[in-house]
């Protein structure tokens, strides 16, 4: 039996190249997406089986077996494990005896771990079915658990509990400066769109997606590219662990983006955006549908945008479905076409060959907002401040060991030092910037600089005191990776798995000499051989750890230059059990006695 | 036919003549020199997965089945390092499946055993993952045995772009990706495959086995038995 497809296919235009936005649809009605249904939705999209399975296998979010009529999610991020979720997550399991990963034998719940939500400011975090809920405490886990209990449907659930608050801490330039809707395009359409490229060239403007890619040139090469349509999207994947950023410009500021989004159509010449927004925001789906409706009224959008002649450009909005990976931008067009997110081979660069093989700028939220206002204010504009290789500011997502966590606007160029200081840390052990593809910096760190010339940073800032085990902070990055790894190459597919094995031996005492060096090396093999950033920075925070906090880890080792990688001790708990002996000689005793620590 | 010289890039110090659009790999395979590689295929567009075929471009690191040559590039190929990378990648695949040699039926007819002992590769190292795969025995011709499975996708671009079918795909992510077929039951009896498919005569490893054949040719007159795989490397039919 299966649910009935018209509807969900209508609404897609039976289009496969929606099939994640389906599948998306799919779950919302079904819960899972049952065998019968993928082979029904192959046939009516008429493509093959496989391709919808295969799909459906890849994503976090979606599911082929059966999950609960409510769907717990719970945040697996470091800052979400510091501020107590495994506690909690433990007590909502006991309140329905329930393990985790398993669905109650009635049906009304499963509980999960997820990547980060991106609630780092307030977590922990969970998400249910579409919605995320921050702040939580025993009590709030307690009204949860009583609302599940009732079967109280989501919609009625106090709004209370999915209040997200935005935490603006620092206002710099892009925060702090006001822009009327329409502003940034009128000033685009008397600059003419040739002068328009020119002034962000001028700016300096970098990718603040991590990458740091120079705007304007990119920019230009799409425009240069030949063919008559072309396109503009917004990553607002916003996967790396440690980062909320994006998600309060796009609550807050959501004009000021779709303005530079925009200004760069009419740059380069686009007729059509997309914004690919993370599906752990689904949240903002109602807010950003809302703005692009008001934007269309005040003729902002569609047709002749701007009073401009010709220069008809729409914004359409897609979800990803749980996969970091697709914050890469290649993965994230083969997302947007409804494929596997697996970045593509380059040569050819998605601004010749982007979404649909058609020429496509792929830009991060915050560089479209900083683009909004060099239209306005022209490229100099933006270089007053910054340094002479990092033009402009930078959001910083602060997180962690903090008094005031939340977003700080800063002058790229700014030391760790002075954020820290002003987020209110203390006895800070270390700082993870730009998440944990980004650096570890260590204390004798903390004078170094955001910047691209420095450290370079996606936006992450997550601190730790001297309080938490950093190691145990690594292995739960070294996890991240492997749990997000696309699987295409065998460095990251096969080395984040060992790599996050091997971190998970060393954490709790059993690691030996010998992992240490095979933590490094195969971090290395990742880094010469992986097919995107994912393999070639997943073992940055090994390394990083391993080089500048080594007493840490040789305090942590196992004396033996070999240990067997499972417990003889525990591999006999069921022998033990069949037998009901517990004596003596049904145990193995070695000198080693792993210690759990958690940070 | 024009007369004007061939552009060429340097590799290891020789001079390898390419035609525009070429990848590094194409071209040193044209040239009867040898890189290992896994996943490519000369049949089907350069996929770059299993990155065997890493050689350092002008200093940078890459695939080269999968990198565009141009002229004056400067290839190194068969330095230590390259054959120390290409022997941890080997090792990762070793470890990540269940790969055991002697009793496999396709032992001295599989390329990655070849490309192994090409890489002077003497153990896995790491410990085995030893993932539960089990094999599908249900279609009347063929076994599939997904303990042997290197990911390189062959199957699924054979199937696709030669036989029209889609028979296999891949699913899942990261650590647990795998090999599908395309059937609501998952069994391969279920499919459209044949015998005669090309998908059938692609895979390089022990995936994919006709019925009833085993051990036709018996251990030790098998492919890479009497001379290594860098010198059964056919430009055209390929070393699989």
């Amino acid at each position: 039996m299966t649910i009935d497809l018209s509807a969900i296919l209508a609404a897609h235009r039976g289009d496969p190249s929606r099939l994640v936005q389906i599948l998306r649809d799919v779950m919302r009605v079904e819960g899972f997406v049952a065998p019968g249904t993928i082979t029904e939705l192959a046939r009516q999209l008429g493509v093959p089986r496989t391709r919808v399975e295969g799909v459906a296998g890849f994503y976090s979010f979606f599911a082929t077996e059966p999950r609960g009529r409510y769907r717990v999610l719970f945040s697996d991020n470091i800052t979400d494990v510091m501020a107590g979720s495994v506690e909690l997550r433990q007590r909502l399991l006991d309140a329905f005896r329930l393990e985790l990963g398993e669905v109650s034998r009635d049906g009304l719940l499963s509980v999960g771990l997820t990547s980060c939500t991106g609630l780092c400011d307030q977590g922990p975090g969970m998400l249910v079915g579409e919605r995320a809920i921050g702040r939580l405490t025993p009590a709030r886990i307690g009204a949860i658990s009583a609302l599940i209990r009732a079967e109280t449907p989501l919609a009625e659930w106090p709004d209370n509990l999915f209040r997200i608050d935005s935490h603006i801490e620092r206002k710099d330039l892009l925060l702090g400066t006001p822009l009327a809707p329409g502003e940034a395009i009128a000033a685009a359409l008397a600059r003419g769109s040739e002068e328009t490229l020119a002034e962000v060239a001028r700016s300096g403007l970098r990718g603040r997606g991590g990458a740091g890619f120079s705007t304007g040139t990119k920019w230009a090469a799409c425009r240069a590219a030949p063919g008559p349509e072309r396109f503009v999207v917004c990553n607002a994947d916003e996967g790396e662990p440690g980062t909320f950023k994006d998600r309060v410009l796009l609550a807050d500021y959501g004009d000021l983006v779709v303005e530079g989004m925009t200004v760069a159509a009419h740059a380069v010449g686009a007729q059509r955006g997309i914004i690919y927004l993370r599906a752990e925001y689904g949240f903002l789906e109602g807010p950003i549908e809302e703005l692009l409706r008001r934007r269309r009224d005040a003729g902002l959008l569609g047709r002749n945008v701007g009073g401009a002649p010709g220069f008809d450009f729409d914004v359409d909005l897609y979800f990803g479905a749980g996969a970091y990976v697709c914050g890469e931008e290649s993965a994230l067009l083969e997302s947007l076409e409804g494929k596997r997110g697996i970045p593509r081979n380059r040569p050819p660069y998605p601004v010749t060959h982007g979404y649909l093989q058609k020429p496509t700028v792929v830009n991060n939220v915050e560089t479209l907002a900083a683009a909004a206002f060099v239209a306005v204010h022209g490229g100099d504009w933006l270089r007053q401040r910054g340094t002479s290789k990092s033009a402009g500011t930078k959001i910083l997502s602060v997180s962690g060991d903090v008094a005031r966590p939340g977003v700080y606007e800063y002058p790229l160029g700014v030391a760790v030092q002075q954020v820290l200081e002003d987020a209110g840390a203390t006895n800070t052990q270390a700082v993870q910037v730009g998440g944990p593809s980004g650096t570890l910096l260590a204390k004798n760190e903390l004078s170094r600089r955001i910047a691209f010339e420095d450290v370079p940073s996606a936006g992450a800032f997550m601190v730790f005191d001297e309080t938490r085990d950093i190691i145990a902070v690594v292995a739960n990055f070294a996890r991240f990776f492997a749990h997000e790894s696309c699987g295409f190459c065998t460095p990251c597919r096969v080395g984040t798995t060992l790599v996050a094995q091997m971190m998970d031996r060393v954490a709790c005492g059993r690691g030996t000499r010998r992992d240490l060096k095979d933590l490094v090396s195969v971090s290395r093999l990742m880094k010469a051989t992986s097919h995107c950033g994912l393999g070639a920075t997943a073992g940055n925070p090994v390394v990083d750890a391993v080089t500048k906090l080594r007493p840490l880890f040789d305090a942590r080792l196992s004396s033996h230059e070999v240990l067997p990688v499972f417990d003889l001790d525990e591999s006999l708990a069921a022998a033990r059990e069949a037998t009901g002996r517990d004596d003596e000689g049904a145990h193995f005793h070695h000198e080693v006695k792993p210690t759990e620590r958690t940070p | 036919m024009s007369d004007e010289p061939r552009p060429t890039f340097s590799m290891d110090g020789h001079d390898i003549p390419f035609e525009p659009g070429q990848t590094i790999l194409q071209a040193a395979r044209a040239a009867s020199v040898y890189v290992p590689h896994l996943c490519f295929h000369p049949d089907f567009a350069p996929h770059g997965s299993c990155k065997v075929c890493t050689v350092r471009v002008n200093g940078r690191t890459v695939a080269s089945c999968t990198q565009p040559a141009h002229a004056g590039d400067e290839v190194e190929s068969s330095t230590e390092e390259l054959k120390d990378l290409r022997r941890g990648l080997v090792q990762l695949l070793f470890t990540e499946g269940n790969h055991f040699c002697p009793s496999c039926e396709q032992s001295g007819n599989c390329t990655l055993q070849g490309v192994a002992y090409e890489l002077e590769m003497t153990s896995a190292h790491f410990a085995p993952l030893f993932p539960d795969r089990p094999v599908d025995a249900t279609h009347p011709d063929v076994l599939l045995d997904f303990n042997r499975c290197i990911l390189c996708e062959l199957c699924v671009r054979a199937s696709a772009e030669v036989d029209g079918k889609n028979v296999f795909a891949l699913s899942g992510r990261g650590i647990h990706k795998h090999l599908i077929v395309n059937a609501e039951s998952g069994r391969l009896a279920d499919t459209e495959l044949a015998v005669t498919d090309k998908a059938m005569s692609v895979c390089p490893v022990g995936v994919i086995l006709r019925k009833r054949r085993g051990f036709l040719v018996p251990i030790g007159k098998r492919r890479y038995d009497e001379k290594p795989l860098s010198q059964t490397d056919d430009p055209v039919k390929g070393g699989g």
